[in-house]
């Protein structure tokens, strides 16, 4: 590494163990591959070139649940989605986090009825919430940084 | 936890699909296999049912309505002008076109009358928002097939389709730019520039985008003889829009039945002549330029004048009127408190989207709320056709088929 043939011997850091866990959690965060609906293309956006959510280590999308730490909800929750959705949060291993993209998956946004469940929190429990519909990809990138923030609070015996 | 049924998920007994799968399947000789709803070649939460001997496709059954959102439900209890909103999430790759289709037939009924200038607008927003809607397509047909940089490229053009949608209507993607009687405001000034230097810039990215697929020995391996689909076919199964073209008949709304001025355009209808995966992407990639010209030619003949109609029956009068006429502020008050009513009628008007015939049926009832809309959306009939067209070929050309008929599910279950 360069800075370790500037600096030459490191010497050692001394740091909280809890710290240290919780900032490699932020920096290296999948998400999963998993859109809804109008939601997800801004999502897509977010992923691709002009705003590169991998700047946030978010470099891969997984579209399996076994391999992500973040569900992002994106898009709108129908009854008959929600059963799946739940099974999908199931399958993801601990620590995991969800992220409600968008009116829709945060209450139900403008479909006051019977198809739409009204908020996605009736389901699985949500870390952040998201307005707008949908959010910009500026939006999404400030909800996965607020997420990093609280992340970084956390209690590794929150986990155990 | 609410009253979330399970019924809805399959408990896996084999017996339960009798009638959906061959008898083979059921005396265990073939396997089922369930691909969705969360998968990320299904565009979206499409659900297939597979019964595959080996690696072939032997019956295909998509199980649709993890999307069904009860829009022409909800449609029902807003008011008109309230409803354009709506339609905008349906098909959300290509929102202008669902508001076209939505005004045009509100038009229908009121005998409303829309400017010069509104219809040329109409029709280059239209087209750009075909040319953002192939660009989506492009972007994750040729990520499911392994082509991950057309995807980051299609993705850097899209951002600059949606500056200008914002220009226009200050959102990126649910504009409802589009009102009865005209648009929502004037284009403003900045809009010019953009779309001017989109148009100059947009033909070398189709170059390169050809450059990168066209001749690329993988992509005509995994698109070429795949997904085949005759003219005869296609007919019966009421494909329409690229789809049907790709198989060699000549069928483009805005040429048969035409709608906005259209007929004043000039402009190509690209037409397939081996009806499969290739010869779609082809005609697609032909269709961006078309667009390009019929957005030129719009530019051109872009006429002054009012952006929308002066039946105030029907359309807010303009802010500078509110402080001078006493008859403004009335009309004024009664369309934001009440809305506009529609004589009692029913009609059909449709549209070419860029997934094919978009139409809308409308049945007013005197009231200032619709009775009944029914959208006649090109996915939902694309994918009746994705079990004919998918039978026979490899499980791992699936993910192309289902590519190329270019569905979108919020279009597909409303
Ligand atoms: S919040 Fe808006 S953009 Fe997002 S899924 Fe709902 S309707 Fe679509």
């Amino acid at each position: 590494m360069g800075l370790t043939s500037k600096l030459g011997e490191l010497g050692i850091v001394t740091v909280k163990l809890e710290d240290t866990v919780n900032w490699a959690r932020t920096r290296a965060m999948w998400p999963m591959l998993f859109g809804l609906a109008c939601c997800a293309i801004e999502m897509m956006s977010t992923q691709a070139s002009v705003y590169d959510v991998s700047r946030f280590g978010m470099e891969l999308m997984r579209p399996s649940p076994r391999q992500s730490d973040l569900m992002i909800v994106a898009g709108r929750v129908t009854r008959k989605m929600a059963p799946v959705l739940r099974q999908l949060y199931d399958q993801m291993p601990d620590p995991k986090w969800v992220l409600s993209m968008g009116d829709c998956a945060s209450c139900g946004g403008v479909f006051n009825n019977y198809a739409i469940v009204q908020g996605v929190d009736e389901i699985v429990p949500v870390d952040v919430y998201i307005a707008g519909c949908p959010p910009r990809p500026e939006q999404l990138i400030h909800g996965i940084m607020t997420l990093h923030e609280r992340v970084k609070q956390e209690r590794l015996e929150d986990w155990v | 936890m609410t009253d979330i049924q399970e019924t809805t998920i399959w408990e896996g007994d084999i017996q339960q699909l009798k009638g959906l799968v061959s008898e083979r399947a059921l005396a265990g000789e073939t396997m089922v296999l369930n691909m969705g709803p969360q998968h990320p070649s299904t565009h979206g939460v499409l659900r297939l049912m597979l019964e595959l001997d080996g690696e072939t496709i032997i019956s295909c059954v998509p199980d649709v309505g993890y999307l069904h959102t009860g829009i022409e439900k909800n449609m029902e209890s807003k008011r008109y002008e309230q409803s354009i909103v709506m339609t905008d999430r349906m098909d959300y790759l290509s929102p202008m076109n669902n508001n076209l289709v939505y005004c045009l037939a509100i038009e229908k009924i009121a005998g409303l009358d829309v400017p010069e200038r509104a219809q040329v607008i109409r029709v280059m927003l239209a087209e750009l928002t075909r040319i953002n809607s192939h660009l989506v397509w492009l972007a994750t047909h040729a990520l499911d097939i392994g082509a991950m940089s057309v995807f980051l490229y299609c993705f850097r053009e899209r951002e600059r389709l949606l500056d200008i949608f914002e220009i226009v209507s200050g959102q990126r993607m649910m504009s409802t730019y589009f009102r009865p009687g005209g648009i929502w405001r004037d284009l403003p000034a900045e809009f010019f520039p953009a779309v001017r230097s989109f148009l100059e810039d947009f033909p070398r990215r189709i170059e390169d985008y050809e450059r990168l697929l066209t001749e690329n020995p993988i992509w005509l391996d995994r698109t070429q003889g795949i997904g085949f689909l005759s003219a005869d076919d296609a007919i019966k199964l009421g494909c329409s829009g690229p789809v049907l073209r790709g198989s060699g008949v000549n069928w483009d709304i805005r040429k048969a039945i035409p709608y906005s001025g259209y007929e004043q355009y000039d402009f190509d209808v690209p037409l397939g002549v081996h009806g499969d995966v290739y010869d779609r992407y082809l005609i697609r990639m032909e269709e961006l330029r078309q667009s390009l010209r019929i957005i030129e030619q719009a530019l051109a003949r872009l006429p002054e004048g009012p952006f929308r109609s002066n039946n105030r029956k029907y359309v807010p009068p303009p802010r500078s009127e509110l402080g001078q006429s006493m008859e403004a502020v009335i009309h004024h008050f009664k369309l934001w408190t009440e809305g506009f009513s529609l004589p009692e009628s029913e009609v059909y008007v449709r549209i070419e989207s860029p997934r094919g015939e978009l139409g809308c049926f409308l049945r007013s009832d005197g009231g200032n709320k619709p009775a009944r809309v029914h959208f006649r959306t090109p996915s939902f009939v694309h994918l009746s056709a994705l079990p004919a067209m998918a039978k026979g070929y490899l499980i791992a050309d699936l993910v192309g088929i289902i590519g190329t008929i270019d569905i979108v599910l919020g279009d597909c279950d409303r």
